[in-house]
């Protein structure tokens, strides 16, 4: 742990990537094999259940530190970050902890099933003699992501300089469902044998936004364009009888739909689809909006699958006949996908092609583009014909060109402090439109809440305002005097039962501050449901 | 019953038998200064009164000014209230205000550390009936290593930058922290180099402080002569074209607020260390015991969450709205030499 806690100490004294690298390396080359597994595994989301809940870690960390509960959680408003708000407030204990970090890791699996006693025997034991970053460490590991400032990314790339394997490859090991317990070192990273693991999927060909004008990509004719359907990007896999479906987060939802069992024993075993997962009510695509009520479920009822089905919408092939062919050329995979397709459609309605268009010329695509909203996706994907499928977010082969987004002028209302490095400054705002009553009278309605957007000059100034010009305080949320204007952009909209304005808008952010104007300038509700296709 | 003794109005925190305000935020006749930072002496009073060694200070920062400088202790009555200055630790030359009128004390703390960083006279507690403070780091989340053990920890960042061939770039307040940083800087580790905003301000309080020589950063300078040098800049010199020159850099922060990942993260620097002018939790809550205060007035800081856990210890407890800068920690790059933490 000492070690481990060092590392954190050094990744977090340093803001150049170079140097996290490095320092990540050194900790490769020196640490035991069970503590580097522990932490790929913690730097890559693996980290074991939460063995105490939040709510009882608060109440025996404010025990220790001789404070009343309240104030402790003002505390954590203002800092921002629970594991460093306990870490902080515990005095301080004076010897690093000889135990190693994968102990450390043992001991809270095992705690989980110990009684509060004992729990909270442990935690005050380790909070007393652990210096601060040993404390926070600790408090990390048991209360959430983790959450350093060291991407996943980072992580395989000082892996790949320690143990001299391939990035990709690494990043291709690190996938699906492993856990530190039931592997090694050994087996996961340095052994070369990816057959073991049937439910593995390939890491996603991501995209950028295009930069300047989509006719310096060169002859109209060396590229699709499909559109870029507004769902869950997932990949489904069929081995030896089993189906698997990730997210592109790396998460396993096959379980939350389970429409796509029907592809076993239609679909042969060695495929694996990269698609888009797509509400599809009353048999046409939806918003996303309707599959809100489907991501939130592990399991799912009968009604709300006849309520709310979906389909997938199948974009490439990345392995076919158990092969990978991901560097085969794009229109290749395509062909082998198109002809799967047209071979299985008539037994599996739940997949859908994603249709591939040519066009004789840019503007002709554009028109396309524009046609998007009505399709219910977020404008096109342009895919060179000859690109392989590459690993991760590459420029060059793939672009997105979505359609402008949406906008609307509102009025800020609410705020409340933000997290990680936006600790003790207000930065996530709710914004409102007027509701226009009966004898002219309106009121705000809150619509949209948006944390991204200004930069940090801007935030700085709101941050003061906020802090100037607070009404009422609610917990964590200040209610700020209606007197700043922001233009809000959006992907999408949809009537909801669940918000109060009546409406739900898709990835709200704020567009810029509009200084020239006054709040009665700002929309309406009515505006914006105008805009609702 | 007679009026409150001090009571807080749109000028400043004000004392009507005296007709004298302290540390106030517009003009009036006769203004009692705490210390030179810009939210607490401001531009335009007919008259000012201070700690002496805070005259040039402030002469430095508001040029012509009608001011009369005081010794710690040091009596003076006006229409029956008795005022005088004590030491408050916060920077050199910084007071708190005590106010006495027919046996009633009032004592106005300005800002103030209880830490002894060796330039500024140390702080000393006053026993009075109600005790105006500062809580600008006012929570449990806040508790500072002595500096002793700070100072060496910086020292050894810039040894360690050094053989690494780097140069170190300090950042901390033109008044007060730079002067503190520079005080304890270890000069047989390499040259010490200084941004206009603090050269000119150590160069007023030199007379006063024995401090390590420092070099102005000018256009002369060569960029061979940075490399493990250490360069103390006001933090608004983060991001800005002046630092280019100095690459390869790293880059710290010597600031209360320090004690955030999430404040250093944001501000993009490498590192930074925990050093503040203000006093921590423990720091206010002995300091405000040490008075034997009944009433306690929060001023600046986190003063609704001070103020009722006070009020949960017994102390009759309020909080009052200032213009001092408490909660200001994110606009302090935007500033040069006036803020205060």
């Amino acid at each position: 742990m000492k070690k481990f806690a060092a590392l954190i100490k050094t990744l977090d004294s340093t803001n150049k990537t170079n140097t996290k690298v490095q320092a990540l390396a050194d900790y490769f080359d020196t640490a035991n094999d069970e503590d580097k597994l522990w932490t790929i595994a913690i730097l890559s989301h693996r980290r074991p259940p939460r063995p105490v809940n939040t709510t009882l870690l608060r109440e025996w960390a404010t025990e220790l530190a001789g404070i009343p509960l309240w104030l402790f959680e003002e505390s954590y408003h203002i800092v921002g970050d629970l594991a460093e708000t306990i870490a902080l407030i515990i005095p301080d204990g004076k010897e690093p902890s000889e135990k190693s970090l994968s102990e450390f890791l043992d001991d809270m699996i095992h705690l989980k099933s110990k009684d509060d006693v004992e729990k909270k025997a442990y935690l005050h034991k380790n909070w007393r003699v652990l210096d601060y970053y040993e404390r926070f460490v600790f408090n990390k590991l048991m209360t959430g992501g983790f959450r350093i400032g060291v991407s996943q990314k980072l992580m395989t790339r000082a892996l790949s300089k320690s143990t001299s394997i391939d990035e990709d490859i690494l990043a291709y090991k690190l996938m699906g469902n492993w856990s530190p317990k039931k592997t090694t070192f050994e087996a996961l990273i340095l052994k070369e044998n990816p057959s073991d693991y049937i439910s593995k999927p390939y890491p996603f060909y991501l995209a950028y936004a295009i930069e300047g004008e989509v006719k310096n990509l060169g002859a109209v004719t060396d590229w699709y364009a499909e559109h870029k359907w507004d769902g869950i990007r997932s990949q489904v896999i069929i081995r030896q009888d089993e189906l698997f479906v990730w997210s592109r987060g790396e998460e396993l939802v096959t379980d939350k739909y389970p429409e796509f069992q029907k592809l076993i024993g239609v679909v042969p075993n060695g495929t694996v689809i990269d698609g888009e997962i797509l509400p599809f009510p009353d048999g046409k695509i939806g918003t996303f909006n309707d599959l809100q009520t489907r991501i939130g479920r592990k399991t799912v009822s009968k009604s709300l699958l006849a309520k709310k089905p979906v389909i997938l919408k199948a974009y490439d092939i990345l392995e076919w006949e158990g092969e990978d062919i991901r560097t085969k050329s794009f229109s290749e995979r395509r062909k082998i996908l198109g002809a799967l397709y047209d071979r299985v459609k008539k037994d599996i309605a739940v997949m859908h092609l994603s249709e591939t268009m040519t066009f004789d010329s840019w503007e002709s695509m554009a028109k396309e583009r524009e046609r998007s909203r009505e399709v219910h996706s977020e404008g096109l994907m342009l895919k060179r014909k000859d690109s392989p499928y590459l690993v991760g977010r590459k420029k060059g082969d793939w672009w997105k060109w979505k359609v402008d987004p949406l906008t609307i002028d509102a009025v800020l209302t609410y705020a409340m402090r933000g997290h990680g490095r936006r600790s003790n400054l207000f930065t996530d705002y709710t914004f409102a439109l007027w509701d226009e009553k009966e004898f002219g009278e309106k009121e705000l309605v809150t619509f949209a809440k948006a944390y991204s957007g200004l930069t940090d000059a801007e935030f700085r100034e709101v941050d003061k305002f906020i802090k100037a010009n607070t009404l009422e305080r609610f917990g964590p949320v200040r209610s700020v005097t209606p007197e700043l204007v922001f233009e809000i952009a959006f992907e999408g909209i949809a009537l909801s039962k669940r918000h109060k304005s009546g409406v739900a808008t898709r990835f709200p952010r704020i567009l810029r501050w509009r200084k020239d104007k006054k709040i009665a300038e700002a929309n309406s509700l009515d505006d914006l449901k105008q805009m609702i296709v | 019953m007679n009026p409150p003794l001090l009571v807080f109005n749109e000028k400043g925190i004000y004392c009507a038998q005296a007709d004298v305000y302290l540390d106030p935020w517009k003009p009036v006749d006769k203004a009692i200064i705490t210390h030179g930072h810009a939210d607490h002496s401001r531009w335009g009073h007919q008259r000012y009164i201070t700690h002496h060694t805070n005259v040039p200070i402030i002469k430095h920062r508001l040029g012509q000014i009608n001011v009369t400088g005081k010794e710690w202790g040091d009596t003076f009555k006006v229409n029956g209230v008795t005022f005088s200055l004590h030491p408050a630790g916060h920077i050199i030359g910084s007071s708190q205000v005590r106010v006495e009128y027919q046996g009633e004390v009032w004592v106005f703390t300005g800002d103030y550390k209880t830490e002894d960083d060796s330039l500024a006279v140390p702080y000393e507690p006053i026993k009075c009936h109600t005790f105006i403070t500062e809580c600008t780091f006012g929570l449990p989340a806040f508790k500072w290593t002595p500096q002793q053990q700070v100072m060496a920890n910086i020292n050894e960042w810039w040894a360690e930058n050094k053989s690494e061939g780097r140069c170190s770039i300090l950042f901390g307040y033109s008044l007060g922290k730079a002067q503190r940083l520079l005080k304890h800087l270890d000069p047989s580790i390499g040259q010490i180099f200084t941004h206009g905003a603090i050269e000119n301000i150590t160069q007023v309080i030199r007379p006063m402080a024995n401090m390590p020589s420092t070099t102005l950063v000018t256009k002369e300078t060569k960029k061979e002569d940075f490399k493990g040098a250490i360069v103390l800049a006001p933090p608004s010199a983060h991001g800005s074209t002046w630092i280019r020159k100095m690459v390869p850099y790293v880059t710290a922060s010597a600031s209360g607020w320090m004690t955030f990942r999430g404040a250093r993260r944001r501000r993009a620097i490498d590192k930074g260390f925990v050093l503040s002018d203000h006093c921590d939790w423990n720091g206010l809550l002995q300091s405000i015991e040490a008075t034997g205060a009944e009433k306690v007035i929060a001023t600046h800081g986190y003063t609704d969450i001070f103020s009722r856990y006070l009020g949960e210890l017994g102390y009759d407890a309020r909080t009052e709205k200032t213009q001092f800068e408490g909660e200001q920690a994110e606009i302090e790059t935007a500033k040069e030499t006036t803020a205060t933490e």
